[in-house]
């Protein structure tokens, strides 16, 4: 019982820091807006991927922190590359559109397009935060005996088909990068899909790949303990995390490609709802947990909210459109 | 003897009063979670991660323990509601509901309750064990598994349940079908393409939830049999209880402890290989333990060798899918994922690294696991007067409530009444089946292993130009599909011995 006291007291307390905090920010009118029912947290991937692992963590900040005063339930709507769980956000009505939010990916571009049945418009959605950009690295093998970029195009083209890229789902995020590959160094490897990053990881440890374009946290522990090397990062600067990879802008290629983590409100969401959540998140971004969380897992990205999250998305669907029609996905 | 002396480190640790406690209340808080049907060990630690936080501040290390405790208790709890109601507690315990509901209607629940509690406790220990002692090199194993391996393995699964006498092979081959035909809705996962949804209903989007199928079946449909052949008898289960009972029952173990060993041993395996986890290795472990029995016919109608192999084998598996979430940083099941994103929030980075430089966290866990076995099994144990009790209530009472349990099962997944309306038509189309003696156990299999099967062999079939020689050719695959092709054609070896057997003696005859 102590224990469980102690920590309300503590957890009080940081939330009256962060409460403070807030209050030095302009408050809009909207403030008195609060949710009257537990929130629907809608995760657009499976239990375990690494979009689940930051809603958790979106999750126990809020809680920890007090910073909703009704619960975030998460449900995984993992269906179809995320077109479940964009039909259930258009599908809200009444209180529950007030009620749903979403923790999206890429496939939040590239899903309505791959499948334009589903008649979903991402503009419609309500642009709450955007909590960072995760990046993307080159990796193989360390007992390949590749060093650089320029020795991965010779091994192969060496290999030419028979070069195996795992990746996640086809069209989506990982696929672009191969095609990427392929173009730009004359390359043809052979993608492989598998079910979510860690597999992916996993597949280049045991040697069934011989490459893989996995985010920072899914290669870490494999990184540390040597078995696998990053070779050229997909950033515009270099990581801190793996300084020794040049970016693919130093070696020539001007390619750049991040992977959105982001928070998205139903279709047709109230304005007041809408400033609640931006509230929450925006706060989520600035706690400790988060930061150390970007830090760790060498996430880009600032918090990005309103009109020029809307104008992103925009930016970032017309540059995901080009690049599917040039893989002839759509 | 370094690990004995980090393994005595860790059980100080946990011999601590608050660590204790936190694992008796972890075990049994999951003895419950996994006893509710729909709610597995994936959904309570899920819910309860962001509890953690808090404990994780005051006791360093004891979040994790608690959510392993509760993944445990939810192992031992999952055989509870499988044994006493038909319905599957969690997807892992499926295989228990097999043997485990005929005893029970046989009056021997008590009897079928103590064995899955000791056979938990036999393959928790045994599984521990090959942890503590062979962590690096089984993490090894795991990596070198790739698609082709898989494939062979999930063949060597299908082939044990279809290699098997006794049942009609038209028969199983058509309830593998179907599990099969309902495992591809959904996503496509190659093409990331959405296929077969029926009607353009959105709830098909997430396929057909294997829960949605075992609960319909074992759930509705093993009511919707009691109905008819109960014939109004309201007082369905005679069964009694006393410690004389129980401690002779105990005592009975003896006979399945080839099976518990087996599926200890096989749900560990099972269990260290990504993406595989506890379900498909209880499942195995059945279907192992059939084919090794000498009285195959008796399996699913209360042997209890059919109760002891798969709960040895699905506590096994669950801390075998630790390993490689512990050494390689991949989950070997949904909780474990749940339970990588937890470290990854309290600042442990899982990893090859991991057992270096945490050791104090990871041998704490170790030790927790011993402890938290040994909780369990007393928990358990303790509860099943009172579980007889229950059982002894009126089938008329008894029924609605399992219904109301079913509908919150269907729902509790995914919370879509999609899945509920097609749980109540599979229970439906499940007692119209087994009327026709039709086996539904193949088509549970095929709906568990047939994403995975799917997956690794179009993986495998891609890396190799289409080519299935890649089966055969590699060190690991090559073997086990050389036993699953063997298993396969079984039923027809044993077919055509009996037919000369059958001649030869009407030969003599004449």
């Amino acid at each position: 019982m102590k224990i469980i006291t102690r920590s309300a007291v503590s957890g009080v307390a940081s939330a009256l820091v962060l409460g403070t905090a807030l209050s030095l920010t302009p408050k809009d009118a909207s403030a008195a807006w609060e949710p009257k029912k537990p929130v629907d947290f809608v995760i657009m991937a499976g239990k375990g991927g690494g979009a689940d692992k930051m809603a958790r963590l979106m999750q126990s900040v809020i809680e920890k922190h007090n910073l909703s005063s009704k619960p975030f339930v998460p449900i995984n709507k993992p269906g179809g590359s995320g077109a479940e769980a964009l039909i259930h956000l258009k599908g809200t009505s009444g209180a529950n559109k007030d009620h749903t939010v979403m923790v999206t990916l890429n496939s939040f571009y590239t899903t309505p397009m791959r499948q334009p049945g589903l008649g979903v418009d991402i503009s419609t959605f309500a642009p709450i935060g955007r909590m960072a950009e995760d990046t993307f690295l080159l990796w193989v093998h360390k007992d390949s005996g590749i060093n650089s970029v320029t020795d991965f195009v010779s091994a192969a083209k060496a290999k030419g088909n028979n070069w195996i890229m795992a990746g996640t789902g086809k069209g989506q995020e990982d696929q672009l990068l191969t095609d990427f590959l392929n173009r730009a160094y004359g390359l043809n490897m052979k993608y492989v899909p598998f079910k979510g990053g860690g597999r992916v990881a996993k597949e280049l440890a045991g040697k069934h790949a011989d490459s893989t374009v996995n985010n920072p946290s899914e290669q870490l522990g494999f990184y540390e303990a040597g078995t696998t090397r990053p070779l050229a990062a997909f950033t515009p600067n270099r990581l801190e995390l793996f300084g020794d990879a040049p970016t693919f802008k130093e070696l020539g290629e001007d390619f750049v490609y991040f992977m959105q983590r982001s928070v998205v409100g139903a279709p047709g969401m109230s304005g007041e709802a809408e400033a609640y959540y931006r509230r929450v998140f925006a706060q989520v971004y600035a706690s400790d947990e988060w930061q150390d969380y970007m830090k760790k897992k060498s996430l880009y990205g600032g918090f990005l909210t309103g009109q020029r999250l809307k104008d992103y998305w925009l930016r970032e669907r017309d540059i995901h459109q080009k690049m599917l029609k040039e893989i002839g996905e759509i | 003897m370094e690990i004995i002396n980090l393994l005595a480190d860790g059980f100080l640790i946990v011999f601590q009063p608050l660590y204790l406690a936190i694992i008796i209340g972890g075990v049994t808080l999951g003895l419950f979670i996994g006893a509710m049907p729909g709610l597995g060990s994936v959904n309570g630690v899920a819910i309860l991660l962001p509890m953690t936080f808090l404990m994780e501040e005051q006791a360093p290390g004891s979040a994790i323990i608690f959510l392993a405790a509760i993944y445990y208790g939810a192992m031992y709890g999952g055989a509870i509601s499988s044994i006493m109601l038909g319905i599957p507690g969690a997807s892992t315990a499926v295989a228990t509901t097999f043997d485990g509901r005929p005893l029970a209607l046989k009056g021997l629940a008590d009897q079928a309750l103590v064995a899955a509690a000791t056979a938990s406790f036999i393959g928790g220990t045994i599984s521990v064990l090959l942890f503590t002692g062979f962590a690096p090199p089984l993490a090894k194993v795991a990596l070198s598994f790739g698609a082709p391996e898989e494939f062979a393995l999930m063949m060597l699964a299908f082939a044990t349940f279809i290699g098997l006498g006794g049942d009609d092979i038209s028969k199983t081959f058509f309830s593998i079908f179907i599990g099969l035909v309902l495992s591809a809705v959904g996503l496509d996962i190659i093409s990331g393409q959405p296929r077969l949804i029926f009607f353009d209903i959105p709830g098909f989007f997430h396929g057909v939830n294997f829960l949605v199928l075992a609960i319909g079946i074992y759930g509705i449909g093993e009511m919707l049999w009691t109905i008819e052949s109960s014939r109004g008898d309201v007082q369905l289960s005679k069964a009694t209880v006393s410690v004389r009972r129980i401690i002779d029952n105990i005592v009975r173990m003896k006979e399945t402890t080839k099976a518990m060993v087996m599926g200890s041993f096989l749900g560990y395996f099972v269990g260290i290989l990504p993406a595989a986890g506890a379900t498909p290795g209880s499942l195995m472990a059945y279907g192992v333990a059939k084919t090794m029995s000498k009285d195959p016919d008796s399996f699913g109608k209360g042997n209890l060798i059919g109760v002891a192999a798969p709960e040895a084998a699905n506590n096994a598996a669950s801390t075998g899918s630790m390993l490689p979430m512990l050494t390689l940083g991949i989950p070997g099941s949904p909780t474990t994922a749940i339970l990588l994103g937890g470290m990854v929030i309290w600042g442990l980075e899982p990893g090859p690294r991991l057992f270096i430089e945490e050791k104090e966290f990871v041998w704490g866990l170790i030790a927790s696991l011993y402890a938290a076995n040994l909780f369990a099994l007393l928990v358990n144990i303790a509860f099943i007067p009172a579980l007889i009790w229950v059982l002894r209530t009126p089938f008329t009472i008894l029924a609605p409530s399992i219904f109301v349990l079913c509908v919150i099962g269907g729902y509790a997944p995914t919370q879509d009444m999609h899945d509920v309306w097609l749980m109540l038509l599979f229970g439906v189309v499940a007692y119209l089946l087994r009327k026709l003696d039709y086996p539904m156990a193949p088509a549970v299999l095929a709906i568990v292993l047939g994403p995975l099967a799917e997956a690794s062999l179009r993986q495998s079939l891609i890396i190799n130009h289409g080519s299935p020689m890649i089966f055969f050719e590699r060190p690991i695959s090559g073997p086990l599909i050389g036993i699953a092709i063997l298993l396969f054609f079984m039923p027809l070896f044993k077919a055509l011995k009996s037919r000369l057997t059958s001649s030869r003696a009407a030969q003599e005859r004449s």
